[in-house]
């Protein structure tokens, strides 16, 4: 049933925690084939022998960060669920991977599902869920039919479903087709999809998912990463699971390498091990031949773009005074963070000197113009309006005012819409301008009929 | 909202300005509270909160405390350290606290609110010029008042369908909505009939209605008047008047006892709409579609304009004293009298019935119909509670004159004076009629007028000032909107004037001021009461009197019927 090619090579230096099995040429994503690999015997051994609050803390002490984009603290976020209440608590996994660049949930779904129910059964048993939701994107069917047959095949087992491993716990998980569109993995506009409803994401405050989310009752939204995570964290025990990679970034993450570099792919490294110099050299086998380093988007389409010779400079939260180039920036949550951006989703982007930076933006802008849930009005006509002059500015209508005008607009969205889908439109806009402005106004000066024949055009 | 909360206030700083606010309300409403404008769109007081225009971003900080200690974090000076949020934060879904500070007119704000004004109107139509909304449109008010006054947006605007009925009240134009999704939330919220949503995505986001449905629900032009912008017109006012032209007039809804609050819009003695008033205690911000066509009964063409005795046109004077004359002739006299009339006139008709020393039978037409659970009652009349309250009538009235009919039969009433009623639609027999002598004082011709032998005018709600009293016995207001057709008299004079035909020495001046100085001498709930000293949002008097009366209304906005009638 696998679809998404595995990777016949696994680079030495490559921390696999997370897809140990999953390249393996005769690992399948059957249960019989999961167990034989040891799987589902930190579920039988954590219901039968450990309390729900010490796997809470496990995970605490672990300080895993969130895998999806924000990175919290997955710890943090479990003990802000509303107990007071008394009502059910909720699980959703969001596997609805839809930043652009990013794919590596679609690896795990595809080749290990079963790891990933194993941590979601875990979660849900540290945090007492009454049900558990799989929010699949529409366009992964072929994950929804594997998931959905592993989640039978475990409930055969009972790992899901009623007595879970033969305790007097219960939890059941459904998976969810999602409905199309990137907004639903905004976790608010998320939990209104899964509610039946358009995915307009919810005002913060009041309705935080952990007080109040799926139908208005303490629900956790992780990651599919980061549930993968708790299995292993509650496996090596917290404490040790802190000890890969360093403070503040524990852990491996598996890096979405794209762009124009020789060998793109898909790499799980240790936190802060290495930098993004060596994901896009070593890893990543460098740029093609003859070509030079433009530009490089750190953490999925809605990063803040890096710009080939840029430097970082300042002082770390430890004190460390750093001097970085891209090259030098630590490859995990913090290092893209002092770096003036962000790691998001683990998808790192290169750009080459073949490109055209104006045509770069006008893709991302098409795309969150064309993402925008319309709900309110700053990304709704901003994210549109951007893209119309972008669009204009590729298809030889730049003017020089341009420039200035695009970064104006983005100041006039970020901070001020209902969720993240702000930032994530105003952010790549803000930064293109701040770091390639005298591309964008030479974009200005180009004669329109020396405008690329190809003309640009963009849904 | 409960007297607890409108009486406990908390102290926040509004652009460094100590005011006290009601406690618990949003920054919008606690703002409005001491007279300052946070300009919004989505939000409305009676609706949900969505949060969605981001026109009433403001900066917000509360003091600080320490985490650890839980001590409050203090300035240098000895001040509360304000924690100001780093991000604007939205007045419609934030709450007051106390010691809370707000900034509604710094650089942060003022840029905002720029920035969303523009981005309203990049894809918004020119259309000001043919707009039923210019005049009363939030987007023009609050595009002079906090936009750039320049355009920027040199782009192709998106194009949306200009024209869609999505109800046989309502046109709907796509390209002015700005998407606040008001209208949607009252159908969900309020009317009970959700059949509006947006579909498509981002700024191509269109209003529709689900398929197969149509927003035609007796509350539907509700969402025309919350609508901010010109996207929901009402059929019957598009393109008919500039609304800078309309004269405003409190009014009353008279199709029920619910005595909805509204505002009759008027242009030189022409009446072109009526919208709600807003009276939280009684209707909120709303009212029913079916009370918005009254006003069409001030020029149909069955209106009542002269005076006649036996069919031929006479002067009012005439008219009064032929009345007279048949009220005082020998034989029984009976009143049908009416639950549309004010309570003065209701009262007046008690005086003209004290003078005809003799005892009058008197009935009011009652009308019922199902109350919708909202805003309209079972009771189909006005002011049946005045009439009772005046003691016009003494029970509960019947929709039909049964008994009447079986008097005149009987030969025991000979003369009916029928005021505001036409006593076929009541359900008597043209037989019947012909044998007794009527005197009609009635709004519009009916079918009794051919029998009548005398007819005289009244005057509708919209032209004249009085009182009615709704179903939790408020005292109402109402104010003449537009003068009555020619040559009628005006105000109460019709009564007045019969009153003093009857009897020369009782006099009392046709205007509700003059009127109330008697009434609040006769009825014991009204004692000290003035015409003019009742609020707008009108008066609760009490209705113990009539605890004995199984009025009909069920459960309403705003209304609760009492306990044991609930039982029965």
């Amino acid at each position: 049933m696998d679809s998404v090619t595995k990777r016949t090579e696994v680079h030495e230096e490559e921390r696999r925690i997370i897809l140990k099995f999953a390249d393996e040429p005769d690992y399948d994503t059957s249960i019989d084939c999961y167990i034989r690999n040891g799987g589902y015997e930190i579920l039988k051994q954590s219901v039968a022998q450990r309390k729900p609050a010490e796997l809470c803390q496990e995970v605490m002490d672990s300080e895993v960060r969130g895998r999806g984009g924000a990175g919290f603290p997955a710890g943090l976020k479990w003990k802000f669920l509303d107990r007071k209440s008394g009502k059910p608590v909720y699980l959703i996994c969001n596997a609805d991977e839809s930043e652009p660049g990013t794919f590596k949930d679609r690896q795990i779904i595809h080749k290990d599902p079963h790891q990933l129910i194993e941590g979601m059964m875990l979660t849900a048993f540290a945090t007492g869920t009454a049900l558990a939701f799989i929010y699949i994107r529409e366009e992964m069917p072929l994950g929804a039919q594997i998931l959905e047959t592993a989640i039978e095949e475990a409930r055969e087992k009972g790992f899901v479903g009623d007595n879970i491993c033969g305790s007097d716990y219960s939890c059941d998980i459904i998976v969810h087709r999602g409905a199309a569109a990137y907004i639903c993995g905004e976790e608010t506009g998320l939990i209104e999809s899964l509610e039946g409803k358009r995915a307009y994401p919810r005002i913060k405050p009041p309705y935080f998912p952990a007080a109040l989310g799926l139908y208005m009752c303490p629900t956790i939204v992780n990651n599919v990463e980061t549930l993968c995570n708790v299995k292993h964290i509650i496996e090596m025990g917290g404490k040790n699971y802190a000890m890969i990679g360093r403070p503040g970034n524990t852990g491996t993450r598996i890096w979405c390498l794209s762009g124009m570099v020789r060998n793109p792919g898909y790499f799980e490294l240790e936190n802060g091990k290495f930098t993004y110099g060596d994901l896009i050299y070593r890893f990543g086998g460098g740029l093609r031949d003859g070509r030079v380093l433009q530009a490089v988007i750190p953490g999925g389409s809605s990063s803040k773009v890096w710009r080939a010779g840029e430097r970082f400079s300042g002082k770390l939260r430890d004190g460390t005074v750093f001097d970085w180039g891209i090259d030098n920036v630590p490859l995990d949550f913090d290092g893209p963070m002092a770096a003036g951006s962000m790691s998001g989703s683990g998808a790192v982007i290169v750009i080459d000197d073949s490109v055209d930076i104006v045509e770069v933006l006008a893709n991302i802008n098409a795309f969150y113009a064309h993402e925008s849930c319309g709900q309110c009005t700053p990304c709704r006509e901003g994210s549109l309006w951007m893209k119309k002059i972008t669009t204009r500015m590729a298809n030889g209508g730049a003017r020089e005012e341009d420039a200035d005008l695009l970064a104006s607009i983005g100041d006039q969205i970020a901070g001020r819409t209902i969720c993240a889908h702000g930032e994530a439109c105003a952010w790549p806009t803000q930064s293109f301008i701040a770091k390639f402005r005298d591309k964008f106004i030479d974009k200005a000066k180009q004669d329109p009929k020396d405008a690329k024949s190809r003309t640009f055009r963009m849904v | 909202m409960s007297e607890q909360i409108k009486n406990e206030t908390v102290t926040v700083y509004i652009d460094d300005v100590e005011n006290a606010v009601p406690a618990g309300v949003n920054l919008v409403d606690a703002l409005e509270h001491v007279g300052k404008e946070i300009p919004h769109y989505c939000y409305h007081p009676k609706l949900s909160v969505s949060g969605n225009c981001r026109m009433c971003l403001v900066e917000m900080g509360t003091p600080g405390r320490d985490r650890a200690t839980g001590e409050p974090l203090l300035n240098e000076d000895g001040s509360p350290k304000i924690m100001w949020v780093p991000k604007p934060v939205i007045g419609c879904a934030t709450n007051v606290s106390p010691g809370m500070h707000i900034r509604t007119n710094s650089e942060v704000v003022k840029t905002c609110r720029e920035g969303v004004m523009e981005f309203l109107l990049v894809n918004h139509p020119l259309d000001c010029p043919i707009c039923d909304q210019a005049g009363e449109c939030r987007l023009q008010e609050f595009a002079t008042d906090y936009g750039r006054g320049y355009s920027r947006f040199i782009e192709k605007k998106n194009v949306k369908p200009k024209r869609t009925r999505i109800g046989p009240r309502i046109m709907l134009d796509d390209e002015r909505c700005i998407l606040c999704s008001r209208c949607i939330r009252f159908c969900e919220e309020i009317a009970g009939d959700p059949v509006l949503g947006f579909i498509e995505r981002g700024s191509y986001s269109t209003l529709t209605t689900f398929p197969g449905k149509q927003l035609e629900n007796n509350y539907s032009l509700n969402t025309v008047d919350i609508c901010p912008v010109g996207a929901l017109t009402s059929t019957d006012f598009r393109f008919k008047m500039r609304v800078w032209f309309l004269s405003e007039t409190p009014s009353i809804d008279t199709e029920s006892s619910v005595g909805c609050n509204t505002v009759v819009g008027s242009r030189e003695g022409v009446i072109y709409r009526i919208t709600p008033r807003r009276n939280d205690a009684v209707n909120d911000t709303w009212m029913p579609d079916s009370g918005r066509t009254l006003y069409q009964q001030v020029d149909s063409d069955d209106r009542l304009t002269g005076y006649a005795v036996e069919g031929r046109p006479v002067k009012p004077e005439e008219a009064i004293s032929v009345t007279a004359g048949l009220l005082l002739e020998e034989g029984g006299v009976a009143l049908v009298a009416s639950g549309r009339l004010s309570v003065e006139e209701q009262f007046l008709l008690t005086r003209i019935r004290a003078e005809l020393n003799r005892p009058v039978p008197t009935y009011l037409v009652g009308r019922y119909s199902e109350g919708d659970g909202k805003l309209l009652s079972a009771d189909r009349n006005p002011n049946v509670r005045g009439a009772l309250m005046t003691g016009l009538i003494d029970g509960f009235p019947e929709s039909s004159l049964k008994e009447l009919e079986s008097l005149i039969n009987e030969g025991s009433v000979k003369t009916v004076l029928a005021v505001g009623e036409c006593l076929m639609d009541a359900g008597m027999s043209m037989e019947t009629l012909k044998k007794s002598r009527i005197a009609y004082i009635g709004t519009h011709h009916s079918e009794c007028s051919q029998f009548s032998n005398v007819e005289l005018p009244l005057l509708t709600v919209f032209e004249k000032s009085g009182t009615f009293v709704n179903q939790q016995f408020r005292i109402q207001k109402f104010a003449q909107a537009v003068p009555g057709p020619a040559g009628v008299l005006t105000g109460f004079s019709t009564f007045t004037r019969l009153l003093t035909a009857l009897n020369p020495k009782a006099v009392i001046s046709p205007d509700p001021g003059s009127v109330w100085k008697e009434m609040q001498l006769a009825v014991e709930e009204f004692s000290g009461m003035e015409f003019e000293g009742i609020p707008s949002t009108g008066k609760v008097v009490s209705g113990d009197r009539f605890a004995r009366i199984a009025f009909v209304e069920t459960k309403g906005l705003h209304f609760e019927p009492t306990a044991e009638l609930a039982e029965a």
